[in-house]
């Protein structure tokens, strides 16, 4: 459904999209590569499970979340496609195990809670 | 001039539960509300129905929390019946986690007068140690030494609330007036008059729910609404997993996956900016409980003002001066929604607060009598 625009730069920046391999120009968004990869959706929403694919292309409306090289959720218009970066389908909300992220936390002091109550 | 049985002023949560209440005891009921841009707490808190920690040392208020948390089931079954519009009601009980020795052992003490308090009343609650904590919850932080539970505490979805509130009430004949500034009142005993530009509206009953714009609107009225402004900012991570199986007062995690981050107190007046500073110590305070929670991305984050009267408390009340004239003043418009649709709303219905609503008047406030 998508094509370059004839003025645009060489297609020289190859990215994976969930398995295909699509080359765009430099500069290009993660969500524009995408949209050249011809998928018909980049994922399904956690609550109602129904598809999206990248739609506003600014950063507005979410719609292309997608998991980036391992990590879920990135919002693809706002990321720059890079070579051999891997863009993959996301379905629903995404999976974190709490008991496999090791505590990184440096330490600093606790912050007294808010107090009262009432 | 168009005549109805019962004004309320204000249209968040407070307003829109007691007209919905008001609606379904079969007044002709009109809403006045502002517009967008009006301060809006029913629009930016957190989504608890919270009761473990309400009204320490005023036990009266932990009973009418309790009430309303009793009443909720109810109004969240018969608001999903009647406008097919979910509010995400569990009601599994509530944690509060504790960081550090110190903070653990003022919780329990708190606790244990909230139960000294409570008498023949009754308040059923737990501390849970680190041990046992860890088997309900994943992940849980070093520093997070133990919690506090009841089996009173829930969470809802706080948006749909209002909007099925606002439904039902719609549905059921009740009049929606948006977008009105209250440019003058006419009090006398069971006759109000109120007018915006170019309207005006009567009732022999009206019922004050204005939020902030209480504490200027009450003294038309001849009731005291000393309510002021106090800032809370929120932050919201990204969906994920279900996690938790129950909400953790300055933690929960939505039904549609988000986890929602609080919670703070500040007195800024009227200002519903953000500080970095507090953003920080908020999201520091949730990853000292949870450390996995720093790999989420914050995805949203805001701030709102709570509606605070001087003692924390509620405030409810009738005019002596002009008989037929309420107010109700409160910062948990969610948690309350219950007892304002099924026991505040039904009061004014009948023209007079219950006797047990006595200790919520603004009279506290009054120097001479407090002496």
């Amino acid at each position: 459904m998508f094509r370059p625009r004839p003025d645009a730069p060489a297609a020289t920046v190859e990215v994976e999209v969930d398995g295909r391999t699509v080359r765009v120009p430099e500069g290009a968004s993660a969500a524009a590569a995408v949209l050249l990869a011809g998928l018909a959706s980049l994922r399904d929403t956690p609550v109602t499970g129904s598809a999206r694919a990248p739609y506003c292309m600014m950063g507005v409306c979410f719609e292309c979340l997608a998991e980036i090289d391992g990590v879920p959720n990135r919002q693809s218009c706002m990321i720059a496609a890079l070579p051999g970066m891997r863009i993959r389908r996301q379905r629903g909300a995404r999976d974190i195990d709490p008991e496999d992220v090791p505590d990184t936390i440096p330490s600093f002091p606790i912050p007294a809670p808010r107090s009262g109550g009432a | 001039m168009t005549q109805f049985d019962a004004i309320v002023i204000g249209g968040g949560l407070v307003g829109a539960a007691i007209g919905y209440g008001l609606v379904r005891d079969g007044l002709r009921v009109a809403i006045v509300d502002e517009g967008d841009i009006a301060f809006r707490a029913s629009r930016g808190n957190f989504g608890l129905v919270w009761v473990q920690s309400k009204g320490l040392g005023a036990p009266h208020y932990q009973r009418w929390t309790r009430l309303s948390a009793e009443e909720w089931p109810a109004l969240a079954a018969e608001l999903g019946e009647r406008t097919g519009i979910s509010v995400g009601l569990e009601q599994p009980g509530g944690l509060q986690l504790c960081l550090g020795e110190e903070e653990l052992e003022k919780r329990r003490a708190m606790m244990e007068q909230m139960r000294r308090e409570a008498g023949n009343f009754g308040f059923e609650y737990r501390m849970l140690d680190r041990s046992e904590l860890a088997g309900i919850l994943p992940g849980l932080g070093a520093s997070v030494a133990g919690a506090s539970w009841t089996p009173y505490d829930g969470h809802a979805n706080s948006l749909n609330l209002l909007h099925a509130l606002h439904k039902g009430f719609g549905e059921r004949g009740g009049t929606y007036l948006p977008g009105r500034t209250v440019i003058e009142a006419h009090a006398a005993p069971h006759d109000f008059r109120v007018e915006f530009a170019g309207e005006t509206i009567v009732a022999p009953k009206i019922v004050l729910a204005a939020g902030l714009g209480n504490a200027k609107l009450a003294p038309l009225f001849g009731l005291l609404a000393p309510v002021r402004p106090q800032r809370g900012q929120i932050l919201v991570t990204e969906r994920t997993n279900r996690i938790w199986p129950l909400p953790l007062g300055s933690l929960r995690q939505t039904q549609e996956g988000t986890i929602m981050l609080g919670s703070s107190e500040e007195d800024v007046g009227f200002d519903t900016g953000q500080k970095p500073e507090i953003m920080r110590n908020i999201a520091r305070r949730a990853v000292l409980c949870f450390p996995w929670i720093a790999e989420l991305q914050i995805v949203r984050a805001w701030a709102a003002l709570r509606v605070m009267p001087p003692d924390g408390l509620p405030i409810y009340d009738e005019s002596e001066e002009f008989p037929g004239a309420f107010t109700a003043n409160c910062h948990s418009g969610v948690t309350l929604a219950g007892a304002h649709a099924n026991a505040f709303a039904p009061m004014v219905a009948a023209g007079a607060l219950d006797p047990m609503m006595m200790p919520f008047s603004a009279k506290r406030f009054d120097v001479s009598a407090a002496a």
